[in-house]
C-alpha cells in the first residue's frame, strides 16, 4: 500500500458510500442577466436550451396523463363487471390507465423541478430551541404568580373535594364499559355436545352410522346435531373423527391422572375415535391428518397430537391434547356422543383449573 | 425581486395577512430549507401511503357493511352461490365484483396498508441507525413508535373485517391470547367479542375503531410529528458545509412541495400497478369465515409475522398455579418479543443518553459506523425481529427448502438468541473497522486502483487524496468523551456523575462500549502505533512518500 500521490495523471472515481455526491455551490448559480444576490434564487435556470428540452418532455407526460386519465374515464363507463372475467377485464382496464396517469404525473414532476427550475442550494440558520434564560424566568414568574392566585397550594380542602368529585366521573367510563358482554360464567366448560346428541357429518349435516364411514386412515369433521349452523356452538363444539384401522388402536391409553390426560378406549366405537377440532393452543381448527402416522397437525401454530395415544402432543405450543368425546350408537345405530366433553375444550384459560 | 407583484400574491395574501398576520410566518415557512437525502424520503413514503389509505379507505365505507348478520349469498361470484355468510363478507364480495373499480380500491388499501407498515419500518430503521432521535427528537421518536404500534392494531383489525376464512383465523388466536391473560382473559374475551366467540359484536366493533379511532390517533400523530420536524428543522448528514448550526438544502416552496407531489404521484402510481398486476386478499378464494375450518400454510399480513413466528417457536409450557392455569407458550410470545422491540425502541434515546452522558442537540445525523454500540444494537434487533419473523412462514420455508418443519423450528428456538449476539459483535467489530478505514484513508488518501511501477521495479497502488467533500464526510467522526471515573472530580470540583453502586457500575461499562471509537486524528493506526505515524500531528495529506515508508 502507497501513500499519498498528488492528482497528476488519471484519477479514479471516488464516493463514500452513503454520502450525496460531490455537492453543487452553496451561492445560487449565476443568471445571464445580472448577479443573484445571496439567498435569493434565479429567476431560470442556468442552460437554457436544456431546460426547454425538458419542458418538452414534462409536457408530453402531462399529455399522456390526460390521456389515460381519460381512458380510466372511458374503462369505467364502458366495461361493466358482475362477473369474475368482467371483474378482471375491467380492474387491469382501470389499474393500468390509472398507474400510467400517476406515474406519467410523477415523472413529469421531477422532471419539472429537477430540470426546468433553476438548481439552488440554499442555507438556513438554525435557531436555539431553549428560550433565553430570561424567558424562562419571565415563564417561571409567571407560573407560580398564576399558580399561587388560583389558591390551589393554599386550600386543600378544595383541592380534595375537586378530586374527590372527579373521581367516580373518571371511574364511569370504564362502569359504562360492562354490558359490553355477559360474565363467562362457566361457558367454557361446555360445549353444545349432550347424552344421545348425534353427529353429523360437517357440510352434508347427515348423521353417520359406524357402517357408513369405513375408510381406515381418513378424518373427517362432525358437528352436534341440532347445531350445524351455530357458529357460536361451533367455535367450541367442532370435532373430528378418525376411523383406524383394526389392531391400530390396540394399546390405547387409559385416562391418567395429573396434568396429562390422555384419551379413554371405552369411548372408542368401532376404531373410530372423536377429539375436539378446536386446538388447545389458541383455538384453530386442527385440520391436517397424517394417517400413516396418526398425526393431527395445526396449521395455525404447527402443534401436533397423536391420534393413536389420546391426542397427546408431539410438537408445537400446545400444552394439553385434544380433548376426547365419548361417542357410542344409539338405538337406530347412528353415532351419538355419550356426553359432553369432561374437560374445556380450546384454549387455556385462567379459571380452567 | 424587482418585478412587480402578480395580483393572487398581493391580493390574496394581503387577504390573508390582514386576518392572520401571515406574512412573515408564511415567507419563513415557504422559504423553509429541507436537507435531500434519499433515506429522508422513507418516512415520506409512510406519509403518502397514509393519505392514500385514508382516500380508498373512504371509498370501501361507501360500500362496505360492518355486520355479522348471516345471509345466503345469490350474487355475482357464483362459486359461492348459495352459501351462507355474513353481511360484512358479503358487502366486500360485492366490492370486489360489482362495484366498477371496487377490486382495485380494495387491492390499493390492502398494498398501501402494506407499504406503509413497510415504510415505517425503513424509516425507523434509518432513524435509529443515524442517530436522528437523539436530543432535540426524542419526543418524535417516541410518537413514532406509538404510530408504529397503532398501525399493527390498524392493519390486524383491517384485514380481519371482510370476515373471510383466513382473517378469521386471526381473529380466533386474538381471542385465544386474550382468553390466556392471566385473571381477566376470559372476562377481557367476553367483553371485547360480546359473549362466546365469535359472536355477532366484534365486526362493528372492529370497525369503528378501524375506520375512526385509530386513524383519527394516527392522523394526530403524524400531524404532531410532521410540526415537530418543521418546528426543530430536519436533521442532515454529514458532509461539507453541514454544521450543527445550520440546514442546507432547497425551499419548500416551490422545489420540495414540487417533489413531494412526484413522490406522492410515484408511490401511487406503483400501488396502483401492484393493485393491478398482483392479487392480494383474495377473500373469494378463501370463503366465508366458519371456526370448523381452516386452510394450510394461514399466514398473516407480513407485519404480524413476528407474532405468529414467536408464538410457532414456543416451547408447550403451561403450569398450574393454585388451580388456575397460567399458558406461558401463550403469554411469552404474545407478550415479550414484542415487548421487548417496543419498550426496547421507546427507552433507547435515554438509554444512550444515560450512558454516554451526552446531553448536548445533535443535528447533524451519525454515519452508522461512528456509532459502534447503536449500530451494533439495532443490527441486533434486526436478527430478533428477523428470525421470529422468519419462523412465522416456517411452513412455507419447510416446503421450498425441503427441511424439516421441526428442524427449522428448532433451529430458530436457538437461533433467536444466539442470532443477535453473533450479529451485535459482527457489527461492532465491523464498524470499528470502517472507522479505521475511514481514519487511514483520511490521512494516506484512497486506493486508486492505478497500480505504477517504481524505478526499483517494485509495483504499487497510488494512493490519491480524498475530495474535500468526502474528507468532509470521513472527518464527522467526532468520538464523545468517556466519562471520568466514579468518584474523581474535575478541576472545578465537579464530581464525577458515575455512581459507585451497581447502576453505577452498569453505566460505567456501557460508557466503556459507547466511547470505543477510532476518531480520525489517529490516521487509522489505533492499535499498532510503533509505525512511524504519531497519533498527532500528521499532515492529513502529504505527498511524495518514499516507497520505504510504505505500510506493512
Amino acid at each position: 500500500m502507497s501513500d499519498i500521490e498528488p492528482t497528476e495523471g488519471p484519477v479514479a472515481p471516488h464516493r463514500v458510500i452513503g454520502t450525496p455526491p460531490a455537492a453543487p455551490p452553496m451561492v445560487p448559480a449565476q443568471v445571464a442577466e445580472g448577479e443573484v444576490l445571496p439567498g435569493h434564487i434565479p429567476a431560470d435556470p442556468e442552460f437554457t436550451e436544456h431546460a426547454k428540452n425538458a419542458e418538452r418532455v414534462v409536457a408530453a407526460l402531462f399529455i399522456l396523463a390526460f390521456i389515460a386519465g381519460c381512458g380510466f374515464i372511458a374503462a369505467y363507463v364502458g366495461i361493466q363487471v358482475h362477473s369474475v372475467d368482467q371483474t378482471l377485464r375491467s380492474n387491469l382496464a382501470l389499474g393500468t390507465s390509472l398507474s400510467v396517469t400517476l406515474l406519467a404525473l410523477a415523472a413529469g414532476s421531477l422532471i419539472w423541478v429537477r430540470h426546468v427550475m433553476p438548481d439552488v442550494e440554499m442555507e438556513e440558520e438554525r435557531h436555539d430551541l431553549q428560550s433565553t434564560a430570561a424567558e424562562r424566568a419571565a415563564f417561571q414568574e409567571y407560573a407560580v404568580e398564576a399558580g399561587r392566585a388560583s389558591q390551589v397550594g393554599k386550600r386543600p380542602l378544595l383541592r380534595r373535594t375537586l378530586l374527590l368529585a372527579t373521581a367516580p366521573l373518571a371511574i364511569a367510563p370504564v362502569v359504562l364499559l360492562r354490558d359490553m358482554g355477559p360474565l363467562p360464567g362457566t361457558s367454557l366448560r361446555q360445549t353444545a355436545w349432550s347424552p344421545g346428541r348425534r353427529l353429523l357429518v360437517y357440510g352434508t349435516n347427515q348423521p353417520l352410522t359406524p357402517a357408513e364411514f369405513t375408510s381406515p386412515g381418513s378424518m373427517i369433521t362432525v358437528v352436534p346435531e341440532g347445531y350445524q349452523d351455530d357458529l357460536d356452538a361451533l367455535a367450541k363444539a367442532a370435532v373430528i373423527l378418525i376411523k383406524f384401522a383394526p389392531g391400530q388402536l390396540d394399546g390405547f391409553p387409559t385416562r391418567t391422572d395429573g396434568s396429562t390426560v390422555l384419551g379413554t378406549p371405552n369411548w372408542i366405537v368401532d376404531n373410530m375415535v372423536a377429539y375436539s377440532k378446536i386446538c388447545t393452543h389458541l383455538g384453530c381448527p386442527v385440520a391436517l391428518y397424517e394417517a400413516t402416522t396418526h398425526h393431527i397437525l395445526c396449521p395455525c401454530h404447527q402443534s401436533t397430537f397423536n391420534a393413536a395415544v389420546g391426542a397427546a402432543v408431539i410438537f408445537g405450543p400446545a400444552a394439553r391434547p385434544l380433548p376426547q368425546l365419548p361417542i357410542t350408537t344409539d338405538a337406530a345405530g347412528y353415532l351419538v356422543a355419550k356426553s359432553d366433553f369432561n374437560e374445556p375444550v380450546g384454549p387455556s384459560f385462567w379459571e380452567r383449573g | 425581486m424587482t418585478s412587480t407583484v402578480p395580483k393572487p400574491v398581493s391580493g390574496v395574501g394581503g387577504f390573508l395577512d390582514d386576518r392572520f398576520h401571515g406574512a412573515r410566518g408564511m415567507r419563513v415557512f415557504m422559504r423553509k430549507i429541507f436537507p435531500d437525502h434519499w433515506s429522508f424520503m422513507l418516512g415520506e413514503i409512510a406519509l403518502w401511503s397514509f393519505v392514500i389509505l385514508l382516500l380508498t379507505g373512504t371509498f370501501l365505507a361507501l360500500f362496505f357493511v360492518p355486520s355479522a348478520a348471516p345471509v345466503i349469498y345469490h350474487g355475482s361470484y357464483s362459486k359461492l352461490d348459495g352459501a351462507e355468510m355474513s353481511q360484512a363478507y358479503q358487502s366486500v364480495l360485492n366490492i370486489s365484483f360489482d362495484v366498477r373499480g371496487g377490486l382495485l380500491i380494495r387491492q390499493i388499501h390492502h398494498w398501501a396498508a402494506d407499504m406503509f407498515m413497510v415504510a415505517i419500518i425503513a424509516h425507523m430503521l434509518r432513524v435509529f441507525f443515524t442517530g436522528a432521535y437523539r436530543k432535540p427528537r426524542e419526543i418524535n421518536w417516541l410518537i413514532g413508535v406509538v404510530i408504529f404500534t397503532m398501525g399493527l392494531l390498524e392493519g390486524l383489525f383491517g384485514y380481519s373485517l371482510p370476515d373471510d376464512q383466513l382473517s378469521g383465523a386471526g381473529l380466533r388466536i386474538t381471542e385465544g391470547v386474550i382468553q390466556g391473560i392471566p385473571i381477566i382473559g376470559t372476562y377481557g374475551a367476553y367483553f371485547l367479542f360480546g359473549g362466546p366467540y365469535p359472536g355477532t359484536s366484534i365486526i362493528p366493533r372492529m370497525y369503528i375503531l378501524h375506520v375512526l379511532v385509530i386513524p383519527g390517533l394516527i392522523l394526530g400523530l403524524i400531524t404532531a410529528h410532521l410540526f415537530i420536524m418543521v418546528h426543530q428543522k430536519h436533521t442532515q448528514m454529514p458532509g461539507l458545509g453541514n454544521t450543527e448550526k445550520n440546514v442546507r438544502g432547497q425551499p419548500f416552496f416551490p422545489y420540495f412541495i414540487a417533489k413531494g407531489q412526484a413522490w406522492f404521484f410515484f408511490i401511487f402510481g406503483a400501488l396502483v400497478l401492484l393493485s393491478t398486476f398482483a392479487q392480494i386478499n383474495p377473500i373469494w378464494l378463501y370463503g366465508p369465515y366458519t371456526p370448523v375450518a381452516i386452510s394450510s400454510a394461514s399466514q398473516p399480513d407480513f407485519y404480524m409475522g413476528i407474532l405468529e413466528g414467536s408464538l410457532r417457536m414456543m416451547p408447550a409450557w403451561e403450569t398450574n398455579f393454585l388451580g388456575h392455569t397460567i399458558s406461558w407458550s401463550v403469554l411469552i410470545p404474545a407478550l415479550v418479543p414484542l415487548g421487548i422491540i417496543f419498550t426496547g425502541m421507546a427507552m433507547w434515546p435515554f438509554f444512550e443518553q444515560w450512558a454516554t452522558g451526552d446531553r448536548s442537540w445533535h443535528n447533524i445525523n451519525d454515519r452508522p459506523r461512528n456509532a459502534p454500540i447503536r449500530t451494533a444494537t439495532g443490527m441486533a434487533a434486526v436478527t430478533f425481529y428477523g428470525v421470529l419473523w422468519a419462523e412465522g412462514a416456517n411452513d412455507v420455508l419447510s416446503n421450498n427448502l425441503q427441511i424439516p418443519l421441526y428442524t427449522i423450528t428448532w433451529i430458530s428456538r436457538f437461533l433467536v438468541f444466539l442470532g443477535p449476539a453473533i450479529a451485535f459483535m459482527a457489527t461492532r467489530r465491523i464498524c470499528i473497522a470502517l472507522q479505521r478505514k475511514d481514519a487511514q484513508e483520511l490521512a494516506h488518501g484512497y486506493e486508486s486502483g492505478i497500480i505504477r511501477q517504481l524505478p526499483t521495479g517494485e509495483f504499487i497502488e497510488v494512493h490519491q487524496p480524498v475530495s474535500e467533500e468526502n474528507a468532509a464526510v470521513l472527518a464527522a467522526n467526532k468520538p464523545l468523551p468517556a466519562l471520568p471515573p466514579a468518584g474523581t472530580e474535575d478541576e472545578n470540583g465537579v464530581p464525577a456523575p458515575l455512581g459507585t453502586g451497581v447502576l453505577g457500575k452498569a453505566r460505567a461499562y456501557a460508557n466503556r462500549g459507547f466511547a470505543e471509537s477510532v476518531p480520525p486524528e489517529t490516521n487509522g493506526h489505533d492499535d499498532h502505533g510503533s509505525n512511524g505515524h504519531g497519533s498527532n500531528g500528521h499532515a492529513a495529506v502529504t505527498a511524495g512518500h518514499s516507497p520505504e515508508e510504505l505500510e506493512p
